[in-house]
């Protein structure tokens, strides 16, 4: 799993705002724990992997959901 | 390194406090237009001598760039009569800054059309406040209708699809609202509805043309059920009535949006184009970048607001006091409720303003020789 490159990341105190170009939908991610995992994601060789190495600041079952939300919107998709 | 969750605030209130940069911001190119829409909201008409230039432009394009904004509503005036439009335009694209602009079609002729079908990153918004012409003209102008619809079939043999037919919601066309929904779908469009504001000339038909509450009951509820109806966050003060609608359902002005003027002005939302509200100017030292991070007018305005006399309303948190221009423009106090509060809250503080409490307009680009349109009568 990795980042679209059809999006882009823009830092913010809360976490990000991530722009789908295609989509042109806007996404906010609401904690700097999940850009720091969406970012890793091209790292490692499965989201559970990168999930794993993780900063503990959420569970593993709540950074699965929020990849799956992303990928529905596709802000992340499978590489 | 870690953040935890207690130690972020809450999404909306950070929004509330800014952001580094606007999530997206509006830009009129001209104040120049071949219409004179009774409504217009930046009192377009005539070109102004001192607006920015192609090279300025991309100056503020490349400050846009460097901000990360992913995306700019570009308007005027009617954006189309700049001669350099495309220049613009294509140089935003290449800067990874998306452009979706509106227009009242009359330029879009079939070259236009087939050159904006083969950009990336281009949305086109096509203004029309009538489902036909007999609703539509008169407050767009004489053979407007036929201009959007023309300017639609021209983006259809180009191939362009999912432009967006965008209408200001009136109490003459409130009751087209499916015949819109219907034009869109036939069209492959998509339909934008926003809210008629009392901004620019739009301050001279408001009273004529808003809504009745019993239409912004219905309006609320066809939105309710259609989330694919794109709105801009612009009804957010109808979300008191319920379930809140689509959106951050917040005003947004020098938080997380901004306009730039034709001549470089910066004012804290497209609906506020007066002096009261004017921040900065992209020409002065530091640019943009400068005035949207520290302008006092911004600052200020992310500070916590004064819920003032909707303090003790049980539906604050819903609307948040609605919106800052419609109230400004009606000369009710910015802490205070919205002059279309679903409840009627605003009533009260409409009845007691005077012409004093009114603002003077402080911009006005209409052509000289306007002559006041004779709207139809009120159904």
């Amino acid at each position: 799993m990795t980042l679209s490159s059809q999006v882009g990341l823009r830092p913010e105190p809360f976490g990000a705002l991530a722009y789908h170009f295609d989509t042109r939908r806007l996404v906010f991610l609401k904690s700097p724990g999940l850009v720091a995992l969406v970012e890793s994601l091209s790292q490692f060789a499965s989201a559970d992997e990168a999930i794993a190495a993780a900063d503990a600041a959420h569970t593993p079952s709540s950074y699965q959901s929020a990849l799956t939300s992303l990928e529905e919107s596709g802000v992340v998709c499978v590489r | 390194m870690s953040a935890s969750r207690t130690t972020v605030p809450a999404l909306v209130k950070q929004l509330k406090s800014g952001l580094d940069s606007p999530i997206c911001l509006t830009w009129e190119l001209t104040y120049a237009c071949n219409l004179e829409c009774v409504h217009c909201l930046s009192s377009s008409g005539q070109r102004d001598p001192n607006e920015l230039s192609t090279a300025e432009g991309k100056a503020v394009i490349d400050e846009l760039h460097d901000m990360q904004v992913f995306y700019i509503n570009v308007g005027g005036g009617e954006p189309l009569v700049r001669r350099d439009f495309f220049e613009l335009l294509e140089y935003a694209i290449s800067r990874n800054v998306g452009v979706k602009f509106s227009t009242n079609g009359y330029l879009l002729d079939e070259d236009k059309a087939a050159r904006l079908a083969s950009m990336d990153n281009v949305d086109i918004q096509l203004s029309l406040d009538g489902a036909d012409a007999g609703t539509n003209d008169p407050i767009r102008g004489e053979g407007s209708y036929a201009a959007v619809r023309k300017a639609m079939n021209n983006l259809n043999n180009a191939g362009f699809t999912g432009y967006k037919i965008s209408v200001v919601v009136t109490n003459q066309n409130v009751g087209q609202l499916d015949a819109f929904e219907q034009l869109a779908n036939e069209n492959g469009a998509e339909l934008r509805l926003t809210r008629l504001r009392p901004s620019g000339r739009g301050a001279d038909v408001y009273n004529e043309l808003r809504l009745t509450q019993a239409q912004q009951v219905d309006l609320y509820n066809w939105l309710i059920t259609r989330p694919h109806i794109l709105t801009g966050d612009s009804f957010f003060h109808l979300s008191a009535l319920g379930d809140p609608l689509p959106g951050l359902n917040l005003c947004g002005a020098g938080r997380v949006v901004c306009l730039i003027d034709p001549v470089g002005d910066v004012y804290a939302c497209p609906f506020v184009i007066h002096d009261n509200f004017l921040a900065g100017n992209v020409r002065d030292e530091g640019g943009f970048d400068h005035v949207w991070k520290q302008s006092d007018l911004f600052t200020d305005l992310r500070q916590p607001e004064n819920p003032g006399a909707c303090a003790s309303c049980n539906s604050y948190d819903a609307c948040g006091g609605g919106c800052m221009a419609a109230k400004f423009f009606t000369g009710i106090p910015i802490a205070g409720p919205d002059p279309e509060c679903v409840f009627g809250n605003a009533d009260e503080a409409l009845a007691n303003v005077t012409a004093s409490d009114i603002p003077v307009m402080t911009q006005d680009h209409s052509k000289p020789n306007r002559v006041k349109v004779t709207l139809g009568r009120r159904s």
